[in-house]
């Protein structure tokens, strides 16, 4: 295959990336606080994320609370419990999710996975995470406004949304609209970033074919983030137009408490449409990232390259393509014409494929591995169960049929928390396991972290699995009380509390991991440059953790893809991917 | 939403043929012979510069928000309830400054490629002296229409037009700052420099992209898009 006498020249690198200058901080603040360095933005964005995650899990137990024990606790009024439902569904979505896959992984990873120094707009990219804060405060405050944060569920379905009825119809619902404007505003400009780093920044023989699978679903995910956002953002606008000048985009001629809006002819499926056409893409904003992220962790912590590399970077594309015109699945019962829903019936069935076809192979690179059960392996694989569980139930839903009586209950509710609730939430911590000694130096507790997995992975089955079944026995979503209802036994409400208590326990358990991520800050074994021995470029920088610049002096030159495992005839079970090509070698 | 397909049917199209260049297709590790050629589909002879895939990312982002608007107008429109406001004539003589601005600005790209850095200061100047015009004018507008009572709670046709032409002006307003901090780049240097030259032709492209929205905006609110808004919508329904 190869001519074994020119070695130097196996897989010569394309053109040479110009080197930049560095932006240099000058001070403590501008080097930790103002900071323009993508790792420490990363580090600004995940932390954020997580704090309002934490916020956000606090709600779901109030959630939880009311629905096994209705009215037994006294601060659990319907108010309350609306406003919870709502702060933590978009919180979870978009301020928790979307920023820590894109803000967090695709900051810190993005640069040193295609060998740039850093982002290349550094000053637009940290703009991105202040405005991204004040996006994340603008929306907590809304707990100290009067009449507290919106209750309208996290779709924001005009007209409900905006009426006197709904809780925090006053501030809550301005503040939510303006925070989520100012959210997209701040995304736009990081994901500006993310897409045009991984355009132009690559380093030399960095081919878009030689990136890792998780610069590969972040970039995919920028890129129909910054396509879908738009449509989260004209929605908000127009509705906040409503709200505060009363004009009509979506609000209808009604009557509310006896009293004649001014409102005119307005429509609320407008909205809806705007809004799942953000919301759709949403989900997989979230997906992609997490596949990426997934495919790299097997293909480390087994010792093989990853299966049908190129299929896997098609399956992502053709996802993204996919998933911008299935927003009409969420739409169903809205009385759209039949023929409008079977064609959204078609495509959302359609995107089985490529997904079905990632599945495969996770699964193919796992045969015949040489498995290291190590925590982030052990995340991967609790991924790989959970989201085929959630993919499952979605065939289900994307089917109108099926839909139409299992819509607004709690199957829908079990269904998106298994696919992309907990099945990317396992990504983050597998994530956070494996880049951690790459970000701190030091390496987490493995026994910790085992056993954090087993409670967290076992845990959430246990929540999510019942509720398939209260949805199929008919048990609505989002209602406050059941009350005496015919079709619902009375061991669905056994099951309820069974559900919360575990729930409760699941989410103090997430202790152990915070506990071991600040205990191995400082007490972590040291963990060296690389040790997963793993190919890609990140774990080959010259310092760990990397510093400004992150290359030292000389980019890294790459001569073949990031999955170099198991090489025969190679020194030890794996080759960098900037290690000179061996004789004779030809990876791709 | 069928001006969002269309739109995205385009983008999409753009970026997999840009995919298929990049050699996303191929399978190097399979092809036999010598290998030394096989990274054909690298980069060009001179890739592009970083602002400039920034600004055709941003302009497919801004382009996808105008398009969703547009959707949003046609879909509107359906209603009973939905009466145009009648259209100021201070619009055509906007339309006619806008485009002047646009040609200004390209006027400065040709002078800033033969490095006349005196030309292009004036035709800088010019553009934005005429955005700026552009931009009162459309205020001249909105005082007109709120002066014969068509307010933006009366009617959503009205409340599209202000929304419409206000996000528009935003853009525009943005593009002035970039255009003031190019101006001063201009003057400051002593000779019209590679990366002086890419700034003013991001500018230029910038506005190209704005004039061409409010070329197809104004025909959606003085009515000649009307035949294609009852197309979009009978696709959908």
């Amino acid at each position: 295959m190869t001519d074994a006498s020119v070695p130097q020249n196996v897989a010569p690198p394309p053109a040479e990336v110009p080197d930049v200058d560095l932006y240099h901080a000058h001070s403590w603040i501008t080097k930790y606080v103002f900071s323009q360095d993508a790792k420490v933005i990363a580090i600004q964005y995940a932390g954020t994320a997580i704090t309002v995650g934490i916020l956000a899990l606090v709600l779901s137990w109030v959630i939880r609370l009311q629905l096994a024990f209705p009215g037994a606790i006294p601060f659990i009024d319907a108010n309350v419990y609306y406003q919870s439902v709502t702060m933590h569904g978009m919180i979870m979505v978009v301020y928790m999710l979307t920023a820590i896959f894109l803000g967090g992984f695709g900051n810190y990873l993005i640069p040193l996975m295609v060998g740039a120094r850093d982002m290349v707009f550094p000053y637009v990219n940290m703009l991105s995470y202040w405005v991204y804060l004040i996006a994340t405060l603008v929306l907590v405050s809304s707990y100290f406004f009067p009449g507290g944060p919106t209750g309208a569920g996290w779709t924001l379905y005009p007209p409900q949304s905006i009426l006197t009825g709904t809780p925090g119809h006053e501030y809550g619902i301005i503040l939510m609209l303006v925070s989520l404007i100012l959210f997209i505003v701040g995304f736009t400009m990081g994901g500006l970033n993310y897409v045009v780093t991984v355009l132009q920044a690559r380093t030399r023989g960095m081919t878009l074919m030689r990136m890792p699978l998780t610069v590969w679903g972040i970039f995919a995910a920028a890129v129909m983030a910054l396509l879908a956002f738009p449509g989260l953002f004209v929605a908000c606008l127009m509705l906040l137009l409503d709200r505060t000048l009363g004009t009509s985009f979506f609000m209808p001629s009604l009557v509310e408490l006896g009293e004649r809006k001014d409102y005119v002819g307005g429509s609320p499926i407008l909205f809806q449409h705007l809004f799942w056409f953000f919301g759709h893409p949403e989900v997989y904003i979230v997906a992609l990232p997490a596949f990426g992220i997934v495919s790299d962790l097997i293909s480390v912590h087994a010792r093989k390259n990853i299966f049908g590399y190129k299929m896997m970077v098609w399956a992502i594309i053709a996802i993204g393509v996919l998933s911008m015109v299935v927003w009409g699945h969420h739409m169903y019962i809205s009385g759209m014409d039949p023929w409008f829903g079977f064609f959204f019936a078609v495509t959302t069935l359609a995107i089985a494929v490529p997904t079905a076809l990632k599945v495969y192979n996770w699964v193919l690179t796992l045969w015949h591995a040489d498995i290291h059960f190590t925590t982030p392996m052990l995340f991967a694989l609790g991924f790989l169960v959970t989201f085929v569980n959630g993919g499952i139930t979605g065939l289900y839903l994307g089917n109108v049929i099926v839909d139409v009586p299992l819509s607004a209950t709690l199957f829908v509710v079990a269904h998106f928390h298994m696919v992309m609730g907990i099945a990317p939430v396992l990504v983050i911590f597998g994530a956070i396991y494996h880049w951690y000694p790459k970000i701190t130096g030091r390496m987490m507790d493995e026994r910790l972290g085992k056993i954090h997995f087993w409670i967290t992975f076992l845990g959430a089955y246990a929540i999510f699995f019942p509720m398939h079944y209260l949805g199929v026995l008919g048990m609505p979503r989002r209602f406050y009380e059941m009350g005496e209802t015919a079709f619902v036994p009375a061991s669905a409400a056994t099951l309820n509390i069974v559900i919360t208590v575990i729930a409760l326990a699941v989410g103090f358990a997430q202790s152990i991991f915070f506990y071991n991520l600040f205990k191995s800050l400082k007490y972590g074994a040291p963990a060296g440059g690389n040790p997963w021995r793993a190919a890609s470029l990140e774990w080959q920088t010259p310092e760990t953790p990397p510093g400004h610049g992150n290359w030292g002096q000389q980019l890294p030159v790459v001569y073949r893809w990031p999955y170099a495992y198991s090489v025969p005839g190679a020194p030890e079970d794996y080759l960098p991917q900037n290690a000179p090509p061996m004789r004779g070698e030809h990876s791709p | 939403m069928s001006v969002m397909g269309l739109f995205f049917v385009f983008i999409a199209t753009v970026a997999v043929m840009w995919l298929v260049r990049q050699g996303v297709l191929e399978s190097p590790w399979l092809e036999e012979g010598e290998v030394a050629h096989y990274r054909r589909a690298g980069r060009a002879a001179e890739p592009p510069t970083a602002g400039r895939v920034g600004l055709a990312v941003f302009l497919a982002v801004a382009g996808c928000l105008f398009s969703l608007l547009a959707a949003a107008f046609f879909m509107r429109g359906d209603a009973p309830d939905w009466q145009m406001p009648p259209i100021p004539g201070v619009l055509w003589v906007n339309t006619f400054l806008l485009a002047a601005s646009s040609a200004a600005l390209q006027i400065a790209v040709f002078a800033a490629r033969r490095a006349d850095a005196e030309r292009v200061k004036t035709a800088l100047l010019v553009g934005a002296v005429t955005a700026a015009l552009f931009l009162i004018g459309q205020i001249w507008a909105w005082r007109e229409l709120l002066e014969l009572r068509f307010f933006a709670s009366s009617n959503a046709a009205n409340a599209f037009f202000y929304l419409l032409t206000g996000v528009h002006a935003l853009h525009l307003i943005g593009g002035l700052v970039a255009l003031a901090r190019t101006t001063d780049k201009v003057r400051g240097a002593e000779r019209v420099t590679k990366a002086l030259t890419t700034r003013v032709e991001l500018c230029a492209i910038y506005w190209h992209f704005l004039l061409f929205v409010w070329l197809l905006m104004f025909a959606m609110l003085i009515g000649w898009a009307d035949g294609f808004g009852a197309i979009c919508r009978r696709l959908l329904s």
